[in-house]
């Protein structure tokens, strides 16, 4: 055991070492280069394209269902190299609101990304804590995180009843809805609570490219398609059941529509512009 | 016109004669707002709102009224702050147990007074929100309440003077007057407000004449029940303030509405039908009382403390929430008060009724008026 540490030991010291010498000797003749990569979010049901209101789709339970709204936060987006090392897109960059019914909203272009090749991407569904608790009145909490202006208002995706953002949020009509109006709503949120630890339903996915790389250089961009197919927010860990629950906000099952929807994301494919 | 040209031309070679190094400005300086002193009532604690970053100003405080009653902050235009918070009533919602918001609609709570903000560590019923600036979204954007967005509101304040409108109310104007210039943003908007809601201080009751050594304030009977209500009410309507600002199970069987209070916004099983402790002052006008206005007066309020609601054998609902206060073993539960002890008791209380506070002007609907 003792040995096995030594030879760690001095495997570590070596790397050290080496990434020691490394950046003095480079850092004048190779400045960092840096370029764009996109990030396209295709909202889908099964094998369709998510169409709003037209179409009935059918979810695990066998229940017919329409969507009317579908919109859910993606941030601190983290991109994997092919060596295993993490590119984090910095953090006043990485928070996007993706609206079924915005068509600008599901294409995230994010700059300033090293150059190199990608292997995958890690995201959060919804906003961390840390930025929940932020002061509304910093920078930080504008643009598409201001509660009271822009897109998070318009589409109602903050409680201010209890201060957070909703991380997604899915309505719709449903024959099996028990409502009194036949509608059915996911508002799914809870950032573990401002003053005493509650209901936490951050979820972050990674995601393998599969069998392709995202290559980003100073003029190549890739654009990497990623669907998100709603039936899985009905088809997870738990069956979710529109009539069981018509209806699910702050509640503690909410955690199951966010351990199922944390498994609706796929990488389609990727394109290299 | 000449003298003033004159004016400005003996200014103009004034300034130019003097050292470049210390320039004066030509133009007059803008106007800036007038810092307004705010200060506590000495036997209070210290407040809870962070004055350093919003500084009360004349016109901040201004503006602030001029928001809490205009109908513009709802939907219909006609719901303002000052409908559920009428001054008369102690910003309380006068003869409604639920307030109705736009179209009649009912909400679930009956309205809290909106007095000593300042001091106040969680608002609303459940405390959901812990930050003064955060509160007037909330009624801005309920359903039943105003049902009108915030962006939506700032739109509307931006068009301001509106042709035909009552009163005419210039927004960007008085935008100007309080923050310096006319952009009108949600952030100033929630400044003005709490600006506002700090002045609104209730401390001149005659109880409060009594605490500052006028002993005739209070008569013999209101002093005795100052004493009973020492010894039986203020470990939870607790200091100058009447509130430990802590949440309680008071041992309200819930009603239709099965309103679990607190727990909606922790979901802590221990957090089950507790509600926000009030505080009492000007407990005699904000009636009627509890977090769904189900008693119309103290006496009814009292009796169920006492656990000796006519009809009921035992009115205290025990839930494994119930304040142990409340539910003292080998006692009879609630609180053990003679009829004797309670008409004391409701005498004090009365004293904490503030005439200045509901009659002062500075409080009161400036002209674009929506309490109704």
């Amino acid at each position: 055991m003792k040995r096995t540490f030594s030879i760690l030991l001095a495997i570590a010291s070596a790397l050290w070492m080496a990434s020691c010498q490394f950046p003095d000797e480079k850092d004048d003749t190779d400045p960092i280069e840096t370029g764009t990569i996109q990030l396209q979010f295709d909202n889908i049901a099964g094998n369709q394209d998510l169409q709003l209101d037209s179409v009935r789709y059918q979810n695990s339970a066998g229940e017919d269902f329409t969507v009317s709204i579908l919109n859910y936060y993606i941030s601190n987006i983290k991109l994997i190299r092919m060596d295993g090392s993490v590119f984090t897109v910095p953090q006043d960059s990485s928070y996007f609101l993706i609206r079924e019914s915005n068509r600008e909203s599901q294409k995230l272009t994010i700059r300033n990304v090293l150059t190199g090749e990608y292997t995958g991407v890690e995201f959060t569904i919804g906003v961390d804590s840390l930025r929940s608790v932020m002061d509304p009145s910093q920078p930080g909490r504008k643009g598409i995180l201001d509660k009271d202006s822009g897109p998070t208002n318009e589409e109602a995706m903050y409680w201010d009843w209890n201060p957070g953002y909703i991380f997604l949020k899915m309505e719709g009509s449903s024959d099996s809805s028990t409502t009194a109006n036949g509608k059915y709503f996911y508002h799914i949120g809870g950032f573990g609570g401002l003053t005493a630890p509650t209901l936490n339903n951050i979820k972050t996915v990674k995601l393998n490219f599969p069998g392709q790389k995202a290559i980003v250089t100073t003029s190549i961009v890739s654009n990497v398609l990623i669907q998100a197919n709603i039936l899985k927010i009905f088809d997870g860990p738990t069956q979710l059941s529109i009539k069981e629950n018509p209806g699910v906000m702050f509640t503690p099952f909410s955690k199951n529509v966010a351990d199922n929807y944390a498994g609706m994301f796929s990488v389609k494919e990727i394109k290299i512009n | 016109m000449k003298k003033i040209a004159g004016i400005l031309i003996v200014m103009a070679v004034v300034s130019c004669g003097r050292k470049p190094d210390n320039p004066e400005p030509v133009a007059p300086p803008a106007k800036t707002p007038t810092p307004l002193q705010w200060t506590k009532p000495s036997y209070f604690p210290d407040p809870v709102y962070d004055l350093s970053k919003n500084p009360l100003t004349v016109e901040g405080v201004e503006l602030g009224k001029f928001l809490f009653y205009d109908g513009i902050l709802s939907r219909t235009d006609n719901i303002g702050c000052g409908t559920c918070h009428q001054q008369q009533a102690a910003f309380t919602h006068h003869g409604h147990d639920l307030s109705h918001g736009v179209d009649d609609l009912i909400g679930t709570r009956n309205a809290p007074s909106v007095q000593n903000m300042a001091w106040s560590t969680s608002f609303f019923w459940d405390g959901g929100v812990h930050d003064m600036d955060l509160v007037p979204p909330v009624p801005i954007q309920n359903k039943v309440e105003m049902d009108e967005r915030v962006s939506n509101v700032i739109e509307k304040l931006r068009k301001t003077p509106v042709a035909g409108a009552a009163k005419q109310v210039d927004y960007p104007k008085m935008f100007k007057a309080a923050f310096g210039s006319d952009s009108i943003t949600a952030d100033r908007m929630m400044l003005a407000l709490s600006q506002f809601m700090m002045t609104m201080v209730s401390a001149t009751s005659r109880y409060d004449y009594y605490v500052r050594g006028d002993a005739s304030a209070l008569t013999s009977l209101e002093q005795n029940g100052l004493t009973i209500f020492k010894q039986k009410c203020a470990s939870c309507h607790a200091g100058e303030l009447f509130t430990d600002q802590k949440f309680r199970n008071n041992g309200l069987r819930p009603n239709r509405i099965n309103d679990q209070g607190r727990y909606d916004i922790t979901l802590n099983e221990n957090d089950r039908l507790k509600f926000k402790v009030p505080s009492l002052r000007n407990i005699g006008l904000t009636a009627p009382y509890m977090h769904d206005g189900r008693f119309t007066n103290l006496e009814q309020v009292l009796d169920h403390y006492a656990n000796d609601r006519p009809g009921n054998k035992d009115s205290i609902h025990v839930s494994p929430t119930l304040d142990p206060l409340l539910n003292v073993a080998g006692q009879k539960r609630g609180i053990s008060l003679t009829s004797a002890e309670k008409q004391s008791i409701v005498a004090f209380l009365k004293t904490l009724n503030d005439d200045d506070f509901i009659k002062d002007k500075r409080f009161s609907d400036p002209g674009v008026g929506t309490s109704f």
